[in-house]
């Protein structure tokens, strides 16, 4: 196979979770080098010495580092992949070394919940001011304006496995649409870009919430005529949140949305439908996520959802039923019945 | 009350040296660069497409514009020359190389055009304008105050004690040094580009030039303070591609030249009376393209744009009642406004002037922070630095890989982020007086009592219901306070000190101020009551403090 050497400088990945690892491996098959960051020193050292991360093989020219300067220094282009919860302490050490030159592409799907200087009245009073999306924290954070996020149906085990797939890179500049593009696609991955950066966003970050629910229709064992209504009525959900926090439809019926929630609600592989398949067969959360090596994202934003949804004013019942499993106030059988019960339309009238 | 007063030095004492005037003398030679620079740009748009729709489109444009809609300004031979081009560009056809003709008919149009925008600075005139704006309105100030004909040789009062200049003074002055300014003013009234043009001049800073609405050349008082002080014309009724094209590259190369401009970039007066959100984009991304043609050419020692975004607060406006009458009759399709306001003629604007300066309406200007053309802030010596204070090369914001490149959609995503800074930098330099709280407070109290109604029943609401008892006012007057105190406090908006002072000397302030000139005063106070008299400018005025959430506690 030719190798095209796209771009002459290293491409940045940063977190070597399951994600990071697959967006690095193929970043590697475009490019001359890749650098892939790891958070702990001892995991760094454990994945150069066996050249294994996340269970993935990494191509040979991949460089380990620990250090956030060598990616803000050496790279034009640099891909975050870390979970929400880190991501803005990660943009606080990185910002230091990032110039608006740089073109970070991130593929996180989680909100960040950051209160900012106001005295929190009460940790469950969540006001629309205080959540935000990655590609926000980005330029929250640093001076890179050239933002961009990589989302849609990347389950990374079948990306590892060489499986045919594809991606949405969504960013107000076309120029990073095309970088991105250029540096990541090959005969089996297909790129597509959008300009709605929020739209696709928030595509990723909803359709977590459906996947954890229609994991727990699979433990319950209840079929897949159960399980295609409720994710049609997630979809519903999906677009009413998304409209109200600045989405745009379109966005959640294109691969960001539809595609990701086909593939997420129908896999084993996927986190957040593993989680609801454990919730289903009894387990309770805390002993789910501590057994899972990596982050479910859906939970952090169910609950986050949950409190929103009061502020917005609006009614998001799927979501308020899941927190009620999550947190026990609701057995899942219970919420099965309850959402049967529910007089809720699972027709689309939003495209107006 | 006994101010002391501040009196800045020109930074460039010689006048010869200005840029404008190094622009003006070399007038010929500039409109000509403009006009190749600007066919340039259209034939590489138009490299492989034909001329001839975007002719024929501009002829026809230009023929429905003579007839729809004619100015007392336009040159007399607007027919003749049009029906020529018309048939030149029918004839075009005819020859051998048709788009050789073609490219003939495009370059006569431009260099037309540029002609016509091109300004008419005159250094002596601009001494005499100038000279006409400090000492003529000081003595006819002096003349009202102290009565008396000896009175207009007296000194006593002057210009500065009408009208407050406040915030980043010193910054401006050093930036406009340092680089080239591009001041973003807000814009309510038609006296506002000769209010900025004595603050430019008080500031010590030399002349800019900027774009002028077309229709004010009609006024011939206005005309004349226009191009002497450095205006170049701004057509708004001519939205064909290559007027615009010219347009924008004689702004562009204007700021090459280092030559300070001034744009609104509102476009037209705030019809609303809001603080403007949707910025024109056009001579905006002027400022930005120019900046990064400087970085290609000069590199690291290229000059710098520094964007200056200014408020101008005042008390009354003038031309509010047709304003607001315009703005709620809008369905929000583009058309032409009616230029025939309170501003319309020469006698009307006398009057007006000299009612503003014999009765006293505290006008403030504010100067914002000097930002780079990304809208970062920039310290005094022109570096521009990140929301933490680390330094920042706006150079890097045109690299990709590893150089400078154009894009054009890049540029126009940029400027979208650089007219959202604009506007949030409007919010905290907007300055408040007592006058716009209390119109605020009366028309909150209006909407609360009667939730169920939109803003245009709220605005027909029958006298009977426009009373507020005192006490209620008074009650929802300090609550609004409290919060836009609060908001000062961080930094979010401005206050006057009358907006402090004790709470019924604060409201009397407010009442006595707001809307002071009109025909039918807004609101007033009669019988321990407070009363509505004119809802539509009471709207007008309130809406100056829209946006900021004051009315949250209320």
């Amino acid at each position: 196979m030719a190798l095209k050497k796209t771009s002459k400088k290293p491409i940045g990945v940063i977190g070597a979770g399951s994600f990071g690892t697959s967006v690095a491996n193929i970043l590697a098959e475009n490019n001359a080098e890749v650098i892939l960051y790891a958070r702990s020193k001892e995991k760094a050292e454990i994945i150069q010495k066996k050249r294994t991360s996340a269970s993935q093989r990494l191509m040979t020219n991949i460089r380990i580092t620990n250090d956030l300067s060598d990616v803000g220094s050496e790279c034009e282009v640099i891909f975050p992949v870390v979970p929400s919860a880190n991501f803005r302490e990660m943009m606080k050490s990185l910002s230091p070394h990032l110039r608006p030159y740089h073109v970070l592409i991130h593929g996180t799907k989680g909100f960040d919940l950051n209160y900012g200087e106001e005295e929190t009245e009460s940790p469950n009073v969540i006001k629309r001011e205080h959540v935000r999306t990655m590609s926000q924290v980005i330029t929250e954070e640093s001076s890179v304006v050239r933002v961009g996020c990589l989302a849609g149906p990347n389950l990374a085990k079948e990306l590892a496995d060489k499986k045919p797939a594809a991606s949405v890179i969504a960013s107000e500049f076309d120029e990073v649409i095309e970088v991105g593009r250029n540096l990541l696609k090959n005969d089996r991955y297909l790129i597509y870009g959008s300009t709605d950066l929020i739209g696709i966003e928030l595509c990723g970050i909803l359709k977590n919430i459906i996947a954890v629910g229609a994991g727990t229709i699979h433990g319950l064992g209840l079929g897949e005529n159960a399980k295609s209504m409720f994710i049609s009525r997630g979809l519903v959900e999906m677009v009413q949140i998304g409209k109200v926090l600045g989405g745009n439809a379109k966005a959640f019926l294109g691969l960001a949305g539809v595609g990701d929630l086909i593939a997420t609600c129908s896999s084993g592989l996927s986190r957040n439908f593993t989680v609801g398949t454990r919730l289903a067969k009894g387990e309770m959360i805390d002993q789910i996520i501590s057994s899972m090596e990596e982050v479910a994202e859906g939970v952090k934003t169910i609950n986050l959802m949950h409190d929103l949804a009061k502020f917005l004013k609006i009614r998001v019942p799927i979501t308020e039923t899941l927190f009620g499993i999550i947190h026990g106030s609701l057995s899942v059988s219970e919420a099965h019945t309850y959402l049967m019960n529910f007089p809720f339309r699972a027709e689309i009238d939003f495209l107006d | 009350m006994k101010r002391n007063k501040v009196r800045y030095s020109e930074i460039i004492p010689k006048t010869r040296e200005w840029p404008i005037v190094k622009l003006s003398k070399n007038r010929k030679k500039f409109v000509s660069d403009v006009a190749g620079e600007a066919i340039g740009n259209i034939l590489e748009r138009k490299k492989n497409t034909s001329l001839l729709d975007e002719l024929e489109t501009t002829v026809y444009k230009e023929k429905l514009r003579i007839r729809a809609n004619p100015w007392r300004v336009d040159p007399k031979d607007e027919s003749k020359y049009w029906n020529t081009i018309q048939r030149r560009v029918q004839e075009s056809q005819n020859t051998s190389n048709p788009r050789e003709a073609e490219e003939a008919i495009l370059k006569d149009i431009v260099n037309r055009y540029a002609n016509e925008i091109a300004g008419n600075f005159r250094k002596s005139s601009y001494r005499f304008a100038k000279g006409f704006i400090t000492f003529g309105f000081a003595r006819l100030l002096n003349a009202a105050r102290v009565k008396g004909f000896l009175a207009l040789f007296s000194r006593q009062l002057d210009l500065d004690d009408k009208i407050r200049i406040i915030g980043e003074t010193e910054h401006i002055r050093e930036l406009a040094k340092k680089g080239t300014v591009v001041m973003v003013p807000t814009h309510l009234s038609n006296l506002d580009s000769i209010l900025i043009g004595w603050v430019i001049q008080f500031l010590g800073l030399p002349a800019f030039i900027y774009g002028a609405g077309l229709n004010l050349f009609n006024i011939k008082i206005i005309a004349y303070f226009m191009d002497s002080l450095g205006a170049y014309k701004v057509d708004r009724r001519k939205k064909n591609p290559i007027y615009l094209e010219t347009l924008k590259t004689y702004s562009n190369q204007a700021l090459r030249w280092g030559c300070h401009s001034l744009f609104f970039p509102g476009g037209t007066r705030s019809r609303s009376g809001k603080i403007e959100k949707n910025l024109k984009m056009g001579l905006l991304s002027t400022a930005i393209e120019a900046q990064r043609t400087m970085y290609q050419k000069d590199g690291d020692k290229a000059k710098k744009v520094f964007i200056v975004p200014v408020s101008i607060n005042y008390q009354f406006t003038l031309e509010a009642p047709v304003l607001i009458k315009d703005y709620l009759k809008s369905t929000g399709q583009e058309r032409y406004y009616d230029e025939s306001d309170e501003f319309s003629t020469s006698y009307k604007i006398a009057t007006f002037l000299l009612k503003f300066f014999t009765k006293g309406s505290d006008i403030s200007v504010t100067i914002g922070k000097g930002l780079d053309i990304m809208g970062n802030y920039v310290d005094m010596a022109g570096h521009s630095q990140d929301k933490n204070g680390n330094p920042i090369h706006t150079r890097d914001y045109f690299i990709s890989g590893g150089e400078i490149t154009v894009n054009e959609q890049r540029e126009n995503t940029y400027v979208r982020l650089l007219a959202k800074r604009i506007v949030e930098e409007y919010h905290k330099i907007n300055e408040v007086f007592p006058s716009h709280i209390v119109a605020f407070t009366a028309f909150k109290l209006l909407q609360k009592r009667n939730p169920k109604m939109d803003l245009y029943d709220v605005l027909r609401l029958p006298n009977e219901d426009l009373t507020i008892p005192y006490e209620e006012f008074r009650e929802g007057y300090e609550i609004i306070r409290n919060e836009i105190v609060a908001q000062a406090k961080s930094g979010s908006v401005m206050i006057t000190d009358q907006v402090g002072s004790e709470l019924d000397e604060s409201i009397n302030q407010g009442l006595k101020n707001v809307g002071m000139y009109h025909a039918q005063r807004p609101l007033i106070r009669k019988n321990g009551s407070i009363i509505v008299q004119d809802s539509n400018t009471l709207y007008y005025y309130h809406n100056r403090l829209e946006g900021y959430g004051f009315e949250k506690n209320f």
